[in-house]
């Protein structure tokens, strides 16, 4: 494997694995349900999207063809993660989850 | 009986079986049968949660769209990342995003890439389908947020499903 393929690879999982942790420092963190919303949604989407990319960089630098199933992995996730944020807000504002202080407008009553 | 034998949504099982494809090791004759399985049961499953399709889409405005979403995805995710770090409180806000898009598809292409892109989650879409609910994790006007997800994507998606 070339010095640069690694390098990739290595930044790549690195930053991936910042994403990820800020995304769970987030979800600690953030002082409400609506903001803590905002983690798990975004940290898989850079965090997961750079690891898969060095995974791919890894198996097509070892010459055992590009993966694909990679790809379809981000793929569904990018196509789930956001209908599962839209699924948990409405429940929580169907139960009427308090917001933090200082949260401007409020959510609908329907 | 011979609506039961047909593929309501043709393209949806085009790629449920390559996906299947991709997703068995290699193509061999066992990963055929239950792809074309796969790709007759799914959709007719699924069809009575389909919205009409759209009379036309102009799908070739498609990859310019995806673009600019993963380019703001990227951007976006390190502004929320040095907010989660930062001492600072945010301040989140629900926005009601008035729609201009009408067709179901399109909306919900838009309440995902929301969703997606760091610091918004679409959170409900009114029943008569003319407003969205946004949070916003951090935001010190609602018309900046209204007025970009306007400008950046309810745009080429009106262009797209026009």
């Amino acid at each position: 494997m070339s010095p640069f393929a690694e390098y990739a690879i290595a930044f790549l999982l690195l930053l991936g694995g910042a994403f990820t942790l800020i995304g769970a420092i987030g979800l600690a963190r953030l002082p409400d349900f609506f903001t803590r919303l905002h983690g798990p949604t975004k940290a898989t989407t850079l965090g997961v999207g750079a690891i898969m990319l060095s995974s791919v960089i890894y198996f097509s630098a070892r010459g055992e063809g590009i993966g694909i199933s990679e790809v379809l992995i981000t793929v569904f996730l990018f196509m789930t993660a956001p209908v599962s944020a839209n699924i948990l807000a409405k429940a929580a504002m169907h139960i009427g989850v308090r917001t933090m202080d200082g949260t401007e407008g409020k959510p609908w009553e329907q | 009986m011979l609506d039961r034998l047909s593929f309501p949504q043709p393209w949806l099982s085009l790629i449920l079986f390559v996906t299947w494809q991709f997703l068995s090791d290699g193509i061999s004759g066992g990963s055929l049968v239950l792809g074309l399985i796969l790709a007759w049961a799914i959709p007719q499953m699924t069809q009575g949660f389909w919205p009409e399709r759209p009379s036309f889409m102009r799908f070739w405005l498609m990859p310019k769209y995806l673009a600019r979403v993963l380019k703001d995805i990227v951007i976006a995710s390190f502004q929320v990342a040095a907010l989660i770090i930062s001492p600072r409180k945010p301040r989140p806000a629900f926005v009601c995003y008035p729609l201009e898009l009408e067709h179901p598809l399109a909306i919900s292409i838009l309440a995902s890439t929301i969703s997606l892109t760091p610091g918004t989650v679409s959170a409900d879409v009114s029943d008569d389908q003319r407003l969205l609910l946004i949070h916003a994790l951090d935001t010190e006007n609602e018309q900046e947020v209204i007025d970009t997800i306007r400008k950046r994507y309810e745009q080429p998606l009106l262009e797209m499903f026009k």
